[in-house]
């Protein structure tokens, strides 16, 4: 019943059995034992589940396990370099971009999907690229201050 | 030093932006086990069989419980507040069985546990539990729950009525009669919900002769205490965990169900046991918010003064009494309801009515937001009626500034100054030039709308003789453990609980300025009942105004007993002694000095003490307020209504707050845009709707609209300083009041803008579509 | 949260595919991108015995030109569409539309093959596809065949797909440059799906319009095209005047679908709304 997959997870190759019904973010979660990644609704709605896959942000929450087969991962656990934070890290402390931490790993790493973008993006259209996440605790303001400081950051280095 | 007052950056941010927080989600025990429980599916019926055969023998599976199973070896799980003189049902009735026994009253309500070996399994065989039910009449509404002949939801009532209290005061009568003017309206604030982003979760764990409950609970010492009334077991015995807790907002005040059966069911099978809560679940079977009717007069004189107010107020309570919902339907509500305004009669009536819907319970603000809601709804139908601008009217009624302001509610202002907060509006806002911009817009066809109301909030909960005499069978003081290791470094614990608040950093602002330590020497923290003191957790925006004041108090304690030991090895008396920066040193000669961390390292070691003192160097302090607090704003919002779909965008969102002293401006001011988009999401998107007899149309984020970023403006945000004298930090509270001046901002900024059709009045929520049938059932003016 | 569960199969062509849709016939559905199914599966209101995996057939996932026609991969993301500089060039109104799809995550991964054979209703593509003039190529067990999109949607979450057969391609004329397109949504806040939606494509020529496709969806269970209206702009003057006479026409004769968030008489009015709005932005008028 259970199928053998392959995944590269913030770097690492590793080799897990799940059922196909096994959800990616479950993979994670509870083979992987990464649970920064985390899981807010059973609707797709609330991106507290995004991580990169290939470089893109997806819904882990929203894929078979099986679907990733072969894949590279990057959860929240794949942004810092040892003790340096990645930016997009650094700048939601410094901007207060989270209160309660739940919704926060899911809005990294879809900022990183953005913060990929070379042009500039203005607020109306970062707060679009943001609908498909769901913050209760900060009315979202600080989280849009956070990803504009990292970009800012980004560019600053880049 | 000074950290407080300073934009302090979390020391709770670094796990959590790693991905390293702990929520309960995240925890695995050896030999767990995985519960699901099945509910009801019908709002109201009887059950008449529940086959758990299939279920037990499917894969898996440990035990499959029901209601009947447990009935005579558990309690059940009853409210902490029994409103006096309000004729509140007795616990037999508004008591919840763990388990539904041979009824069922609400959609969700829990009727069988499915345990399994894995998550997997247990839903699967949640699936085989086959309850075959007798349905009855169900009701849903207020309307239609109060009347003579309506359904009941409980055997051995004669009404729907939970409980009925009213407050009166002044002379209403003669206010009523001498009144220019007496203006009336219904108001329905309409059912939402709290919605923390992390669902509930828990693991029950009563393997080894004490019970741990890991749990998504803002106040895990209430827990223990429900735990040992509901199951018998000793307080001593347990031990309630709140780990990271991913928002509350209401949410994880009341205790469960399922957490309580989470737990017998532990004892029963010797293992550990792990339930995590869908969302849809989290919609049908933890506990809703608002839902009031409220019928009210005002008795207005022509120059704008409010003489008087009377009405009564419905709130919908579902079909039992959650754990604070007597006070939300009553004491927190309507205690506020003349707000900030100098009223000279007062006769209200609020009531709680039953009906076969989820529990009501604490949304941000906690009846509060309801009666701020009603009232400034008032203000405009008054404004409007008497030709006045709605910002003056509001002036002209403002009770005056100073320090413990009586109200014709009893209640007693600890602080209050609304011209500074007027002052600071109009520095920031240019309200006039708003209000031009509107009448040029509507000149050109644009239907442009400002709210602008006036809030206050009860806050800092809270005295507890005060809150005792009300009902609440608790206490609502607040503890701190304040001890210094051999080091010189500090833990600090407190009874209350941060679940994004930020209390681990704001705490050791309050530390580090009193003890003269620096930030990063110190560690807050909480949520664990075999670590911390009694402590009543995190609600009601008391966690820095009350838990603050507790940790303080503490501190100052350890300064005082160090400055003990300081004499003693400075061999001076302590009359001679000094502390300051975190020193200790002679008054005469500031160079024989003594760092605290030194003194706290005689103090830990013991080795030359002054007689009569103790080793070590710390101090526990409970600190019970002599009032609560009152914060008090005005918020302002635009908008614009687009006639021929009902759409609003907000232009303009402007609040100003005076929280007393406010000890992290950061952390404040993202409170306020929290609050402030959790009342906007309450106005135009969240709404809990249930057909007429009780079938919840809003179960899951797809039906239940959260606001999205880009639904949202950006919300301007300032802060006047009227210090509390309640506390000795001077703090009031600011985590409900957003939500309590935004919601009724919005819908205030929305009527007006529908003026020119002739739009007095709209009950929420202000979705496209009411607003769309508004214009157009209003007379055809203006129609486009 | 936990789906029921199902065999896994996943096909490394589209050869493999057919071969096993036809083998399993209807206790297996096919997983494209699996942003529409796999929420069905998860709240277990879609349970299929067998999943066909067909996300890793990569020579369904392309953007090409062909003379003047647009080929679209079935397993082209919604992303790839939004950011696709051919779209933006031939048919720039089918980024607007993809780029309103869902979220950034969906758009990611849901595809366009995937979106149309799930038919939903209220989703984006439905009226864009059908002002557009689009072509389904579908193949199955008795070769490859091509159907309109105009008898392509049959009912809700139902299209005329045969069992064994799957969506590889849509063909979309390119825009001329006299023709002009806009897509307007009014969305439920809480899905992002439509209230309403409303697509047009308008040919102009010398201010008058020479040929119009005006298409409707969310607020009924098919969505269509109003011939009626589009003979009625035949050859009318771009003006507002026309578009506000067009507009009485919308939703004539319709079951409107209506729900406690947007009844039936709200959605009425809200598509003339809307259908004036789109025709507003797609001839650049200003009211």
């Amino acid at each position: 019943m259970k199928q053998t997959i392959n995944l590269k997870v913030n770097g690492e190759a590793c080799q897990i059995d799940v059922e196909p019904r096994t959800l990616l973010v479950y993979a994670i979660r509870e083979i992987l034992n990464l649970t920064g990644t985390h899981v807010g609704c059973d609707t797709s709605s609330c991106g507290a589940c995004t991580v990169l896959m290939n470089g893109k942000a997806v819904k882990s929450c929203t894929l078979f396990a099986v679907q990733a087969d072969g894949c590279e991962i990057t959860t929240v656990e794949g942004l810092a370099k040892q003790d340096e934070l990645h930016p997009i890290q650094q700048s939601f402390k410094e901007k207060h971009g989270l209160q309660c931490g739940f919704c926060t790993p899911g809005m990294m790493m879809l900022a990183c999907e953005i913060l990929q973008a070379s042009e500039e993006m203005s607020e109306e259209n970062l707060r679009k690229l943001l609908k498909g996440n769901l913050c209760r605790c900060t009315g979202y303001q600080n989280i849009v201050d956070s990803i504009a400081d990292a970009k800012a950051r980004m560019t600053a280095v880049a | 030093m000074t950290a407080i007052g300073q934009p302090i950056r979390r020391f709770e941010d670094d796990r959590l932006i790693r991905g390293h927080g702990q929520y309960v989600e995240d925890i695995k025990l050896a030999k767990m086990v995985y519960g699901v429980f099945v509910r009801s599916q019908v709002a109201h019926g009887l059950i008449k069989s529940i086959n758990t055969e299939e279920a037990k023998n499917a894969k898996g599976v440990v035990a499959v419980i029901t209601g009947n199973d447990i009935k005579e070896k558990v309690g059940k799980n009853f409210t902490a507040w029994i409103v006096p003189n309000s004729n509140q049902v007795s616990a037999e009735i508004s008591s919840r069985p763990l388990l539904a026994i041979d009824k069922v009253r609400y959609v969700g309500e829990p009727v069988a546990l499915v345990i399994a070996e894995s998550r997997e399994e247990a839903y699967d065989a949640a699936e085989l539990v086959d309850v075959e039910y007798e349905e009855l009449p169900a009701v849903a509404n207020i309307e239609k729950a109060i009347q003579e002949d309506a359904p009941l939801v409980h055997e051995g009532v004669s009404r729907n009525i939970a409980l009925s209290w009213q407050i009166k005061n002044g002379d209403v009568e003669k206010v009523f009669s001498e009144a220019d003017k007496l203006i009336k309206q219904r108001i329905y604030i309409n059912r939402a919900a709290p919605i923390p982003i992390e669902p509930r979760a828990c693991i029950a764990d009563y393997t080894n002769g004490r019970l741990t409950l890991w749990i998504t609970s803002q106040n895990p010492h209430i827990h223990r205490f429900y735990l040992a009334n509901v199951l018998g077991i000793p307080e001593q015995k347990i031990r309630v965990i709140a780990p990271d807790v991913g928002g509350g907002f209401g949410a994880k005040i009341d205790v469960y169900n399922e957490e309580l059966i989470l737990c017998y069911a532990s004892s029963l099978l010797k293992r550990p046991i792990k339930w995590v809560e869908t969302r849809s679940e989290h919609f049908v079977a933890s506990l809703h918010g608002r839902d009031f009717l409220v019928d009210v007069e005002f008795a207005v004189m022509n120059d704008g003064r409010v003489l008087g107010i009377r009405g009564q107020s419905y709130a919908n309570m579902g079909a039992y009494l959650g754990t604070v919902s007597p006070g939300v339907a009553s004491v927190l509500h309507g205690l506020i309801l003349p707000g900030p305004y100098r009223i000279e009669a007062f006769d209200y009536t609020t009531n709680a009515v039953f009906t076969n819907t989820m529990i009501l319970d604490a949304d941000r603000g906690a009846g509060r937001p309801e009666a701020i809601f009603v009232l400034e709804r008032m203000m405009d139908l008054i404004a409007d009626e008497l030709g006045i601008d709605p910002l003056e009217l509001r002036r002209r009624n403002y009770l005056p500034a100073g320090e413990n302001i009586q109200t014709v509610t009893g209640l007693s202002y600890d602080s209050l100054d609304f011209s500074k907060v007027l002052s600071k509006f109009g520095e920031v806002s240019d309200y006039q030039a708003l209000r031009d911009y509107q009448r040029k817009a509507r000149e050109e066809g644009k239907y442009i709308g400002i709210g602008v109301v006036s809030s206050i909030d009860i806050c800092g909960f809270a005295p507890s003789p005060v809150v005792g005499a009300v009902g609440l069978q608790a206490g609502q003081w607040e503890s701190a453990v304040v001890r210094f290791h051999p080091t010189g470094k500090v833990t600090v614990l407190s009874g209350t609980h941060s679940h994004g608040q930020g209390g681990d950093t704001t705490y050791a602002q309050i530390v580090s300025d009193t003890l003269g330590v620096p930030l990063d020497s110190i560690e807050v923290l909480h949520g664990d009942t075999d670590m911390i003191p009694m402590g009543w957790g995190t609600y009601g925006s008391r966690g820095t105004s009350t838990g603050g004041s507790a940790v303080f108090k503490a501190a100052e304690k350890v300064k005082e007993k160090g400055k003990l030991i300081a004499a003693h090895l400075l061999k001076l008396s302590p009359e001679e002694i000094d502390f300051s920066n975190g020193n200790y040193f002679a008054k005469t000669d500031p160079s024989k000095k003594l760092s605290i961390q030194e003194v706290a390292l005689h103090a830990n070691v013991g080795w030359n003490l002054p007689a009569g003192v103790e080793p070590g160097l710390e101090a526990q302090a409970f600190f019970d307020p002599p009032n609560f607090t009152y914060p008090f704003g005005i918020h302002l919002c635009m908008v614009e209504v687009m006639p021929d779909t009902g759409e609003v965008k907000i232009l303009k969102y402007i609040a100003v707050d005076d929280g007393g002293k406010i000890i992290n401006p950061l952390l404040a001011e993202a409170q306020i845009h929290g609050g402030v988009v959790h009342g906007i999401g309450h106005a135009m998107y969240e709404n809990i709707a249930y057909t007429d007899d009780g079938q919840l149309l809003t179960g899951s984020f797809n039906e239940y609209a959260l606001p999205k970023a880009h639904f949202i403006p950006r919300i301007e945000s300032y802060f006047t300083e009227t210090p509390s004298p309640a506390n000795p930090l001077g703090a009031k509270g600011i985590g409900e009041e957003g939500a309590i001046a935004a919601q009724i901002a919005v819908a205030n900024a929305i009527i007006d803008a529908l003026e020119p059709f002739g739009v007095k009045h709209l009950d929420g929520p202000y979705t496209p579509a009411r607003i769309w049938k508004a214009i157009h059932q209003s007379n055809g003016k203006n129609e486009n | 949260m936990i789906p029921a569960s199902f065999e896994y199969f996943r096909a490394n062509s589209v050869d493999e595919a057919i071969e096993m849709m036809a083998k399993y016939g209807d206790e297996a559905k096919i997983l494209a991108g699996g942003q529409s199914l796999i929420p069905m599966m998860k709240l277990r209101f879609a349970r299929p015995a067998k999943l066909i995996d067909i996300g890793r057939i990569d020579s369904l996932r392309y953007i090409t030109l062909d003379g003047d026609t647009v080929k679209i991969g079935g397993l082209t993301t919604h992303r790839d569409l939004e950011t696709s500089n051919l779209i933006a060039e031939k048919i720039p109104v089918l980024a607007e539309c993809a780029h309103e799809i869902a979220d950034l995550q969906i758009r990611n991964v849901g595809t366009i093959g995937g979106s149309l054979a799930h038919a939903d209703p209220s989703a984006d593509y439905p009226p864009v596809m059908l002002a557009l003039d689009a072509t389904v190529v579908a193949r199955g067990q008795n070769g490859t065949r091509e159907i309109s999109i105009n008898d392509f949607f049959i009912s809700p979450f139902t299209t005329a797909l045969g069992q064994d057969e799957l969506l590889i391609e849509v063909k979309i004329p390119a825009m001329k440059s006299n023709e002009k397109g806009a897509y307007i949504k009014i969305a439920h806040p809480a899905t992002g799906f439509g209230v309403v939606n409303c697509a047009v494509k308008i040919a102009l020529s010398n201010g008058k319009i020479t040929n119009a496709r005006v298409a409707f969806g969310s607020f009924v269970t098919v969505p269509y095209r109003d011939e009626s209206i589009e003979k009625f702009l035949q050859e009318k003057e771009a003006t507002v005047d026309t578009i506000k006479q067009a507009s009485e026409m919308v939703a004539e004769g319709k079951d409107i679908i209506g729900d406690y968030y947007a009844d039936a008489d709200y959605r009425r009015n809200l598509a003339k709304a809307v259908f004036l709005r789109v025709m507003k932005k797609a001839l650049n008028l200003d009211s």
